[in-house]
């Protein structure tokens, strides 16, 4: 069993995205291959779980669009996942906080942590 | 076909260069030790006896352990006999993984799949069972159906398909693509998956 998680984790080609976590706002650029060709495709909007890990890893983004929440799953590791960038840190007490699908408006705004240093 | 022996760790995933993420089996193999080279002068026919493992003294017999005294003395749990190996081998040499498989080539694996027991059609064959669930049906949901004409031929043919023993046999997969070796560990990472338990032992071949 330890071989297979050494292994997996070997697996996982190192990627330099950024750590962030739930509760952040982040900017997903992905790749989208239509046809031959392959364009960049971004999707802003606020972290609200990050599950699994080695090649299972996934985050969710959530984001309103028109009025309309949006939710967004991305494979961390993929290939796909040209860069992710933080705009803001956002400070929440919990590791996933779908509570934020039932809040819109005034109470579905997250504060920002205070010694966040923006990445250069 | 030329081969090594190896076990089975268990099954992981990675992503492709085109982005896609391949289910795969991760395999400890080799080294493996040749105990004995068989000619046609001596034996009638060409091939290369490997062994891998370890194997406790105080269960191995003597005969075996005489065996083994000819390949550098090393107890080993597993003997598997391989042809077509194109190296020029001796009794003692050691085979690694890299002298016989390269990343990117397809390989067989041979396995012994996981023992089901003794099996229903539904399960070993594939059938549908007999009517419907409801209705006042009380006992053919899993029952195979008929298994013959009447009077004439008035037996049974051979091969009919009914239940019994389902896995615990031999199972080779084909055509698995090597995707990733670590010689230093002495892995391989194949894609797919390949017949029974983790921890099993499995015979790779070219």
């Amino acid at each position: 069993m330890d071989i297979l998680r050494e292994v997996s984790k070997k697996l996982v080609e190192a990627n330099d995205l950024p750590e962030f976590s739930a509760g952040d706002t982040v900017i997903v650029s992905y790749k989208i291959k239509e046809g031959s060709k392959e364009r960049i495709q971004q999707f802003q909007g606020i972290v609200i779980q990050k599950r699994g890990s080695g090649t299972n890893e996934t985050f969710t983004v959530r984001k309103i669009s028109g009025g309309i929440g949006v939710e967004r799953i991305f494979p961390l590791n993929s290939p796909f996942i040209d860069d992710i960038k933080i705009t803001k840190k956002g400070r929440v007490r919990r590791a996933r906080i779908f509570y934020q699908r039932e809040r819109t408006g005034k109470s579905a705004r997250i504060k920002e942590k205070k010694r966040f240093i923006k990445k250069a | 076909m030329p081969g090594l022996i190896g076990k089975k760790i268990g099954m992981t995933s990675m992503y492709s260069a085109e982005g896609k993420n391949l289910p795969c089996t991760v395999i400890s193999t080799g080294p493996c030790v040749v105990t004995q080279v068989k000619t046609i002068e001596n034996d009638g026919y060409e091939a290369v006896q490997l062994g891998y493992g370890e194997k406790k003294e105080k269960r191995t017999t003597k005969s075996l352990k005489g065996h083994f005294q000819k390949s550098g003395g090393n107890l080993l749990r597993t003997l598997v006999e391989f042809k077509g190996f194109s190296q020029d081998l001796k009794a003692g040499d050691v085979l690694n993984l890299t002298d016989v498989f390269q990343e990117g080539q397809f390989v067989d694996v041979v396995g012994t799949s996981k023992g089901k027991g003794f099996q229903g059609v539904v399960k070993r064959h594939g059938f549908a069972g007999v009517g419907q669930a409801t209705h006042g049906q009380h006992n053919r949901l899993r029952a195979p159906g008929s298994i013959g004409a009447a009077s004439d031929p008035a037996r049974v043919f051979k091969g009919m398909k009914m239940g019994g023993q389902m896995g615990n046999e031999r199972v080779t997969v084909q055509n698995l693509k090597v995707l990733k070796i670590f010689a230093d560990e002495n892995l391989v990472v194949i894609s797919g998956a390949i017949p029974g338990a983790k921890g099993s032992t499995v015979l790779i071949q070219n």
